[in-house]
């Protein structure tokens, strides 16, 4: 297991490594922000927007706060959001889809017709709708964002499971007379993990690019916190002088979603050679 | 047989509408929370909560409310908003000219080049000028339209200071002056758009060039320019008009975030703005008109779909 | 002899593969006159198609003419620029591809396209070129010549389309066309039908040409040589009386053999039957779409009973009502003499256990995350309850039992041939212990060769264990080796019952006689024999 693991790094691409490194680096960092940050985020320390200095990597922000120590607690809050949103809205999709595919019928009609009228809008104005109710917590953003996304999931793993439903081995599966858990966990989900796995990458950095654009436009995680996307709203008027302090976490959003897309393709790319030289 | 199915889609469309127009008013309803207090904090007055109960109409039944309220929003009145007490027409109309400007310059910029880019890297597939232009796309994809828009203002207003970097358009500019001051969120719009839409693009026309007709006319000795024109185009028209009212849909989501950035004062700024006061009859106007935009554009996009398939137009 | 019309000498043909280019055809050498007709047959991977687009100096994808030479009348195709090639694609030599149905462009008229190498070689005006169009679509007795070109493909038929795409290969009067699998998609009646215009208009016109087919018979009627392929090597290459009567090398021996008739001699039809079906109608979409109408079949225990029928005629559907799957809108099925519940849900776990159902196609009909070992024991386990060292046994026994390696219980389907897979599709149907084995086209989508092992392996096993077997076919040379009875199927209807040499010996009903008659037979001169009568007789 784990030496052909290694075997398969040996063999990755450049730009799989690219994004390997990226990911891992952007885990690590997300994980240990709390011991590597070299200051405490919330403290002014230095002057507002200084320049990358041996003190300060990545300079101050409109407070004087150490920028290197905010992006790693502002990684922390963003990833780690995005992945509990991303896993919930698994968990009700892929249910949900499943159920629709094998269930046929009415279950399938009132699913699907539920998921096309959230799907009519497009998901922006409907948190936006949602939260201008609620109001902006954490546990709000996670449920209204995992609910909208998964839509998407839904729809995939229904098409998924009806296309394999269709298959003549499920067909076998329903004249032994196995019931519709088995056929579920033995029959389909087997043939839609590498799928499902890579819709997660791609919803994962959907979820980033949402939870970022929504506290950018102020509607996200409030402040003192502040996620990636609050960074680059609170340094938004360094523009105006020609700092480019609101891109330093804008490009970290665009730099963790280019590597997790590039591990994804390597995934894919990996699987689909596997599926066809199996050892015996 | 073909317009039962446009007409039938039509139906559909019009159902959605109604949908959706429900489902926004009813969020407001179905949500926990008493909205007045929501408003006004919890150390609130029975008089002010009383006040709000009679501005948003609170005391009636769910229904005669939505029912009001439709009523109200096909004459145009859309209430009055809870922050200034100015009906919301009033605010809303000059923005939604402001916004469909912007919108309207960033498609018109990025409609013609998407197709015609798509259109090379599908042709040349997998050539130098394919992977540019498919690089090029993944990563405007990839980067969030925030981050678009800061890097357009560094390099081309801060550094070059080729375009202001605020567009502030006011009544009684000219025309030129105000598309130089919508240039540079125009451009991010653009940019943002058409990577979707070259993605597309190139995916329908490779789809297309990939079937037997095409290798057919190949082995019929017809010249490449004239497979693509007169062989690939005509099928691959119907999937290229879809990709583009799709994503002109997805201008929708842009523009509110490009306002934001740019302070552009359209109806994505006016809507942020009034989500954070939880000015809900604003919200809810400014959702169910960009809701109805999108929908009518995935409602073209679908008709446009059917009126181009050739089994439907010529039918046994 | 004048200079041949195509010559091909030494042809080596690469892919890329992981470790430099792999040869998928090598050391092919052949002549063609003009007017001459040359069969090219082998199993799927023999590169039969690939030669015959090298006729036309094409490569699909990949593909590369990396060595050798392909002469067209004295010019090597393989030094000729793309333009060069392009000047000679349509008007020198033209393609018929085995799907009709997606070689033309849905969105332009059949005529627009029939015409279009006439008019961009430049050979005829549009006037001209429309006229010329006309007449080929008599000739090829298409309906309504005179407007037949107005049509969109998807307003024509199967059979239409295939011989509208032979009027677009002659239109640029070519020397030399390549015919790859031109009827495989078709029924044996339309078959029969799109042969014929073939051959008039070869004829008619002298037109030289590649005829590609596994179908050996169907060659035969063809082809004046025929070369036998093999994984991309010449096996053999005669005439086509010598490859018929004298074949010499021993693999062309055997396919001249796995095409020879057989009849199966006639089990002795027991008391009770087993399977009894009575007055049965069936209906998609709840009743929407009538799809069986009043059948009546019974089957005997150790008896094989083939459904006969051509796509359309409602036998799978039969298979789908018998196994539950659809439960039938009138009449009753009785199993064993007790009535079997319509439905799959309310089927005992005995009755699901004595009836097991085998597809077409292997490779859907296995789970691709299952290995085989895993395929075989769930049955076993479920049905039989056997557990640990004992399941593990019966695995290998049942492996043995289908002529495979016990060791191949620890791989997953991919890594098996067509065949392999069939077989083991059939010790899983057959680790239930059933009664009745239903078999929907089991060896269709298998080479002949390949078939042919499996439908011993059916009768062996049948044999052996005295099954009971529903046949689903719609080849009547399977039948023959397969059936002790016959039931012919159309329109979701029976047309005739009765044992296999009653069926096979006239007189017999209309259509029976036809699809009978339609089944190409393996020696030369039968089409032209079939021509007469089909002139004679109104179809």
């Amino acid at each position: 297991m784990m030496k052909a693991f290694f075997r398969a790094l040996r063999e990755a691409s450049l730009s799989a490594w690219i994004g390997l490194v990226i990911v891992v680096g952007n885990a690590l960092c997300a994980i240990l922000a709390g011991w590597i940050a070299p200051y405490d985020p919330a403290d002014p320390v230095g002057g507002l927007w200084e320049g990358f200095t041996a003190e300060h990597w990545l300079g101050t922000d409109q407070l004087g706060r150490d920028m290197l120590s905010r992006m790693l607690e502002g990684g922390q809050l963003t990833i780690g959001i995005a992945l509990a949103v991303t896993a919930l809205a698994f968990v009700i999709g892929v249910l949900g889809g499943f159920i629709a595919a094998l269930g046929r019928g009415a279950v399938d009609q009132v699913l699907s017709r539920i998921v096309d009228a959230l799907m009519a809008i497009p998901t922006l104005l409907f948190a936006l709708l949602v939260l201008s109710v609620m109001g902006t917590s954490v546990p709000v953003l996670i449920v209204v964002i995992a609910i909208l996304e998964s839509t998407r999931v839904f729809r995939l793993a229904r098409a998924l499971a009806l296309d394999l439903a269709a298959m003549d081995f499920v067909e076998v599966a329903r004249l032994r007379g196995e019931s519709m858990l088995w056929i579920m966990r033995r029959e389909i989900l087997p043939n839609t993990t590498l799928p499902l796995m890579s819709e997660f990458g791609l919803r994962f950095c959907f979820v980033v690019l949402f939870i970022s654009t929504l506290s950018f436009l102020g509607l996200g995680i409030q402040p003192p916190a502040a996620d990636w996307g609050g960074l680059v709203r609170e340094n938004a008027q360094a523009i105006n002088f020609g700092i480019a302090a609101p891109l330093i976490p804008a490009a970290a959003i665009a730099i963790l979603t280019v590597g997790v897309n590039l591990v994804v393709d390597w995934m894919l790319a990996r699987q689909g050679k596997a599926m066809l030289e199996r050892p015996a | 047989m073909i317009f039962k199915l446009a007409l039938r889609r039509l139906a559909l469309g019009v159902i959605t509408i109604f949908v959706v127009s429900v489902l926004i008013f009813s969020v407001t309803e179905l949500l926990p929370g008493d909205v007045a207090t929501a408003i006004l904090g919890q150390g609130a007055t029975p008089e002010a909560v009383a006040e709000i109960h009679r501005e948003l109409d609170l005391d009636h039944p769910a229904y005669v409310r939505y029912g009001r309220w439709l009523e109200g929003f096909l004459k145009g009145d859309f209430g009055n908003s809870l922050t200034t007490n100015e009906p919301v027409s009033v605010q809303l109309v000059p923005r939604l000219m402001d916004t469909l400007a912007l919108a309207g310059l960033a498609a018109l910029v990025a409609v013609p080049l998407a197709i015609a880019l798509g259109l090379l890297a599908a042709i040349f597939e997998d050539r130098a000028l394919d992977k540019i232009i498919s690089t090029f796309s993944l990563a405007t994809i990839s980067v969030p339209e925030f981050f678009m828009g800061y890097l357009l203002i560094i390099i081309l207003a801060t550094n070059l200071q080729l375009f202001p970097s605020l567009a502030l358009v006011e009544p009684g500019m000219g025309i030129f002056e105000r598309v130089y001051a919508m240039a540079l969120p125009a451009l991010t719009l653009t940019f943002v758009v058409m990577a979707h839409m070259m993605r597309m693009t190139r995916a329908a026309v490779i789809d297309v060039l990939q079937r037997p007709y095409i290798e057919m006319a190949r082995l019929k000795g017809i010249k490449p320019w004239r497979i693509v024109i007169q062989h690939a185009l005509p099928n691959a028209l119907g999937p290229i008009v879809t990709v583009v009212a799709l994503n002109l849909a997805y201008l929708v989501v842009g523009v509110v975030v490009v306002e934001v950035v740019f302070v552009y004062p359209g109806m994505g700024q006016y809507l942020v703005d009034a989500v954070s006061k939880r000015d809900m009859p604003v919200v809810q106007a400014c959702v169910l008109i960009f809701a109805l935009v999108y929908v009518l554009l995935n409602l073209l996009a679908d008709i446009v779909g059917i009126l181009a398939n050739p089994r439907l137009r010529h039918p046994r | 002899m004048s200079d041949p019309l195509l010559s091909v000498s030494n042809l080596q043909i690469t892919v890329p593969g992981a470790d430099g280019p792999r040869a998928i055809v090598e050391n092919v050498s052949f002549e063609l006159q003009r007017g001459e007709v040359l069969g090219l047959i082998g199993e799927s991977g023999a590169g039969k198609s690939t030669i015959g687009l090298a006729a036309l100096g094409f490569g699909r994808g990949a593909v590369r003419l990396s060595g050798g030479e392909v002469l067209l009348d004295g010019e090597d195709l393989r030094q000729m620029s793309e333009a060069q090639l392009r000047a000679l694609r349509g008007r020198k030599v033209a393609y018929v591809a085995q799907s009709a149905a997606a070689a033309f462009n849905p969105a332009r008229t059949i005529g627009e396209q029939v015409i279009e190498v006439q008019l961009r070689h430049g050979l005829a005006s549009r006037e001209a070129a429309l006229d010329q169009a006309r007449t080929l679509f008599a000739e090829l007795a298409l309906p309504d010549p005179e407007h037949f070109g107005d049509r969109y493909p998807h307003q024509a038929s199967g059979g239409q389309l295939q011989r509208a795409m032979i009027a677009m290969a002659m239109a640029g009067r070519p020397d030399l066309v390549v015919f790859d699998e031109p009827t495989t998609a078709l029924d044996v009646t339309t078959q029969v039908e799109v042969l014929a215009a073939m051959r008039r208009v070869i004829d008619q016109h002298g037109t030289a040409a590649l005829y590609i087919s596994h179908d050996l018979a169907v060659v035969a009627q063809m082809a004046d040589r025929i070369l036998v392929l093999r994984h991309g090597r010449m096996v053999e290459l005669d005439t086509t009386e010598a490859i018929l009567h004298h074949p010499r090398e021993a693999y062309t021996q055997e396919l001249v053999a796995a095409r020879a008739d057989r009849m199966k001699e006639l089990a002795h039809a027991a008391t009770t039957p087993l399977l009894d079906i009575r007055a049965v109608s069936a209906a998609y979409g709840g009743g929407a779409h009538k799809v069986l109408f009043d059948i009546d079949v019974s089957v005997h225990p150790g008896e094989t009973v083939a459904i006969v029928g051509e796509s359309g005629s409602g036998k799978s559907t039969l298979a789908r009502v018998i196994t539950g799957l659809l439960p039938p809108a009138e009449g009753r099925i009785e199993f064993q003499g007790k009535p079997l519940s319509p439905a799959l849900a309310q089927r005992s776990d005995d009755d699901l256990r004595r009836i097991q159902l085998i597809h077409q196609l292997p490779d859907v009909a296995l789970n691709p995350r299952h290995r085989v070992g895993d395929v075989i024991s769930r049955p076993l386990s479920m049905f039989r309850g056997l557990r640990g060292r004992e399941l593990e046994t019966e695995i290998a026994r049942l492996l043995a039992l289908v002529d495979l390696d016990p060791a191949l219980a620890r791989r997953y389907p991919v890594q098996l041939s067509g065949g392999q897979k069939q077989r083991v599709c059939i010790a899983r149907a057959l680790a239930a212990e059933p009664d009745l084995m239903i078999c929907d086209e089991v060896t269709s989508a298998l080479d002949p060769l390949v078939a042919e092992g499996v439908q011993d392996l059916l009768l062996d096993l049948q044999r052996r264990m005295r099954l009971a077997m529903l046949f689903i076919t719609h080849d009547l040379g399977v039948v023959r080796r397969m059936a002790d009875r016959v039931v012919v199927m159309q329109h979701g209807r029976i047309v005739e019952q009765g044992t296999t040499s009653e069926i096979f010996t006239p007189p017999c009903a209309a259509y029976t006689q036809r699809l009978l008659d339609s089944v190409p037979e393996m020696r030369i001169g039968w089409l032209a024999e079939r021509l007469d009568v089909l002139q004679t007789q109104p179809v």
